[in-house]
C-alpha cells in the first residue's frame, strides 16, 4: 500500500464557523435552515460536536440523548407526531444500521417527517475497525416504503439537499460522505428523484453517489483525455426515489454502466441500476466499483479506498475493462 | 384552553361502579371482536380493562370530534396487542362509527390487532413493536414542553415489555429532561408470551428500579377502581419535574375464572362457541349484579 494521502476525518472536535461549511456542511446547513423554521429541532446520540453552531444559536431546540440511538429515533418520531421536524445527527453505523426497526416502525410506517443525518458513512471511520463501518445502510434504508434516501456528492450538494428536506412530509435519510472531492461550485438544484447529468458521452455510463460522484467526474475526464472514451456521468444523489428514466435512457444509449459507491455491492446503487435495467429489458453490461461481499480490511480510509479500487485510477481501470469487454 | 362542548375534560364525574361496569363491557366487546377475527389476546386485554376504562371515562382530556386537537391528553398503547380493548371505547366515545367494529380483522379495515395512527382516529401513536412507545411518549412529552402546552402523555406498557433495553433508555431520558407530564403505567400482570415474566428475565423490583432512575413511583392494585381514580386524580401538575410511573399490579385474565386459572393458555387464542358462551355469561352475570349501582349505560 502507498502512504495515506488523507488523514482520518475528525468530527469529534468543535468546529469554528469559518471552516464549518467545508468540514461540516450538514451542521452548517441545519443551522441555516433552522433560522427560519421553529419546527426544526436537532437530536444526537453523543455527537454534539457536529452541532456546535446549532447549539449556540438554538440551545432550546437541541436535544442530547446520550449513547442511545434507538431511543433517539422513537423519541424523534414522537416529536414529529406533534408537528416538529426533528433532525437526528448520528454516526452512520449506529444510525440506520442500529435503529433500522425503530426507523421502519415509528418513522417510516407512520409517514413522519423524521430526518436521520448519517455522518461518517462508508469506510470513513476505517481506522476504528469494522464495527464503525456503514456499508450496508443504503441497502436497508431504500427498502422502507416512505423513506427518501439522499447521498450528497460534496459540501454544496449537502447544502442544497439538506435544504430540500425541510418541507418533505415523510422520513429522510441523508448519508454524508466525509472529505468527498468537490463536484459543484455552487449548491446544485436537484429536483426530487432526479440525477444531475454531469458529463455527456455514449461509450459508457458512470453513476456514483456521495464520494463516488467526484470519482466518476474525475475518471471521466481521464478517460476522455487519455483514452478518447466519452462517459455519460450521473450524480445519483437520490437513491430513493431514484431516476428510473435516466437509468433506462443512459443504459440504452451506452449499453455499459459502471456504478461507483462506498457501499457493499449488495443492495446499493449497483442493485438499483441492475433492477432497473432488468425491469426495462435493456441489454447492458454492468459493473460495480464498490466494496466486496466479504469481511473488509481495517485501516486509514484513504488506504482502504485505494485497496478496494475506490480511487480515480481504480474507476478508470474498471471503466476500461467494461469498455474493452 | 377555550371552552368547547366537544371537549371531555379531565376528572369527569363517574361512579366506581360505572367504571367497573365499563371494564366488563370492554371485556365483552373484546371477546366479540376476537371471535370475529378468529384469534386474539384475551388475558392481556382483561388485565388492563379497569385501567383503560378509568383513563377514557374519567381521567383523560379528549376531544373525539377533533382527534388531532393539540391540547388533548395522549394515550399510547405500548402493549399494542390489546387493541381489541381500545377499539370499542373509541367507537363509544365517537371517534368513529361503531359500524367500523364490524370490519375488525378484515383486509382494509382501519382497526387492526395492533393500533395504527395512520388509519384509526383517536390513536395517538402506532404500536406493536414492544419497547418503542415509552420513547415515543417521551418525545411527545418533550414536544409539550417545547410548545408550552399542558397536555399529559400516558403510556401503557406490559411488564414483559420492560425487558426491552430501549425502555430503560426512555426511562433515563424522561428523568433527564424532567418530564413530569409523562406517566408510564405498567400493566404488571406477571406474564409474558411464554410464561411468568420474571422467569424469562427478572424485572423486579420494579418500584425500586424506576425510583432509582428518578421517577415518582405509585404501586397500586390495577383492578381497584377507587385507587386507580385517586391515583390519576392526584398526579403532580404537568409542570412538575419528575415523570410518574404507576405500577399497576394486575391479574392476567382478570374477570373470567377460566382465564385467571390458565392465563398463559389464553394469552393468544380463540374460544370455542361453548367456551365463549360461558365467558360471556360469567361477565354478564357480574354486570347485572352490579347494574343497579352503575350510572349511565354501557352501550
Amino acid at each position: 500500500m502507498t502512504t495515506p494521502t488523507r488523514k482520518m476525518v475528525d468530527v469529534f472536535s468543535d468546529i469554528d464557523r469559518d471552516t464549518a461549511l467545508k468540514a461540516n456542511p450538514s451542521g452548517y446547513a441545519i443551522t441555516e435552515i433552522a433560522a427560519g423554521d421553529d419546527r426544526i429541532v436537532t437530536l444526537t446520540a453523543d455527537l454534539s460536536n457536529v452541532l456546535a453552531e446549532f447549539r449556540g444559536a438554538f440551545p432550546d431546540r437541541y436535544i442530547e440523548l446520550g449513547i442511545a440511538e434507538t431511543n433517539s429515533v422513537s423519541l424523534a418520531a414522537g416529536l414529529a407526531s406533534c408537528g416538529y421536524v426533528p433532525y437526528i445527527f448520528s454516526m452512520s453505523p449506529f444510525g440506520m444500521l442500529k435503529t433500522a426497526e425503530q426507523w421502519r416502525t415509528d418513522a417510516d410506517y407512520n409517514h413522519l417527517p423524521v430526518r436521520l443525518v448519517g455522518r461518517l458513512s462508508g469506510l470513513a471511520m476505517g481506522y476504528f475497525g469494522t464495527s464503525h463501518y456503514a456499508v450496508e445502510d443504503i441497502a436497508i434504508a431504500r427498502t422502507f416504503a416512505n423513506t427518501t434516501v439522499l447521498s450528497p456528492a460534496d459540501s454544496n450538494a449537502v447544502l442544497s439537499l439538506m435544504r430540500s428536506t425541510v418541507d418533505n412530509d415523510g422520513p429522510v435519510y441523508v448519508r454524508i460522505a466525509e472529505a468527498a472531492d468537490r463536484v459543484y461550485d455552487v449548491p446544485p438544484d436537484i429536483p426530487r428523484g432526479t440525477w444531475p447529468r454531469l458529463r455527456e458521452g455514449s461509450d459508457l455510463t458512470l453513476a456514483g453517489h456521495g464520494m463516488g460522484v467526484g470519482l466518476a467526474v474525475q475518471a471521466a475526464d481521464v478517460l476522455a483525455a487519455e483514452h478518447g472514451i466519452r462517459a455519460d456521468v450521473y450524480d445519483s444523489a437520490y437513491l430513493k426515489p431514484y431516476d428510473e428514466a435516466a437509468i433506462a435512457d443512459t443504459a440504452s444509449r451506452t449499453g455499459k454502466v459502471l456504478t461507483i459507491e462506498d457501499h457493499t455491492v449488495n443492495g446499493g446503487l449497483g442493485a438499483i441500476v441492475a433492477e432497473t435495467v432488468g425491469r426495462h429489458k435493456i441489454q447492458a453490461d454492468l459493473a460495480q466499483a464498490a466494496l466486496p461481499d466479504v469481511d473488509l480490511e481495517v485501516g486509514v480510509p484513504a488506504e482502504l479506498y485505494e485497496y478496494y479500487g475506490l480511487t480515480v485510477a481504480g474507476v478508470v481501470a474498471r471503466a476500461l475493462e467494461l469498455v474493452k469487454g | 384552553m377555550p371552552e368547547d362542548s366537544g371537549t371531555l375534560e379531565r376528572g369527569r364525574p363517574v361512579t366506581d361502579a360505572g367504571i367497573r361496569r365499563r371494564a366488563d363491557w370492554i371485556r365483552l366487546q373484546a371477546v366479540e371482536l376476537i371471535a370475529q377475527a378468529g384469534l386474539g389476546h384475551y388475558s392481556s386485554t382483561f388485565s388492563c380493562a379497569e385501567i383503560v376504562a378509568t383513563l377514557y371515562y374519567h381521567t383523560l382530556r379528549l376531544r373525539p370530534g377533533e382527534p388531532r386537537w393539540p391540547d388533548r391528553d395522549r394515550f399510547l398503547l405500548g402493549k399494542g396487542h390489546v387493541a381489541t380493548g381500545l377499539w370499542p371505547v373509541l367507537a363509544d366515545l365517537g371517534y368513529y362509527d361503531k359500524g367500523l367494529l364490524k370490519q375488525f380483522g378484515k383486509v382494509g379495515s382501519p382497526l387492526n390487532d395492533h393500533p395504527n395512527m395512520k388509519l384509526a382516529p383517536g390513536i395517538d401513536f402506532s404500536s406493536g413493536s414492544l419497547g418503542h412507545n415509552l420513547s415515543v411518549g417521551a418525545g411527545i412529552a418533550l414536544a409539550a414542553r417545547l410548545s408550552r402546552r399542558d397536555y399529559r402523555t400516558f403510556v401503557l406498557t406490559g411488564d414483559g415489555e420492560l425487558q426491552e433495553g430501549q425502555v430503560w433508555e426512555a426511562v433515563m431520558a424522561a428523568s433527564h429532561y424532567k418530564l413530569g407530564n409523562l406517566v408510564a403505567i405498567v400493566d404488571a400482570n406477571g406474564f409474558s408470551g411464554s410464561g411468568p415474566t420474571s422467569d424469562a428475565m427478572n424485572i423486579e423490583p420494579l418500584a425500586t428500579r424506576f425510583a432509582a432512575f428518578g421517577w415518582l413511583v405509585r404501586e397500586i392494585d390495577g383492578h381497584d377502581v377507587p385507587t386507580l381514580r385517586q391515583t390519576f386524580d392526584t398526579l403532580p401538575d404537568t409542570g412538575s419535574k419528575q415523570p410518574v410511573c404507576v405500577i399497576a399490579r394486575t391479574r392476567k385474565g382478570h374477570g373470567v375464572d377460566m382465564f385467571e386459572k390458565q392465563p398463559q393458555a389464553w394469552h393468544l387464542g380463540l374460544l370455542s362457541p361453548e367456551q365463549q358462551a360461558d365467558v360471556v355469561a360469567e361477565i354478564t352475570a357480574r354486570m347485572e349484579l352490579a347494574g343497579s349501582e352503575a350510572e349511565g349505560s354501557a352501550s
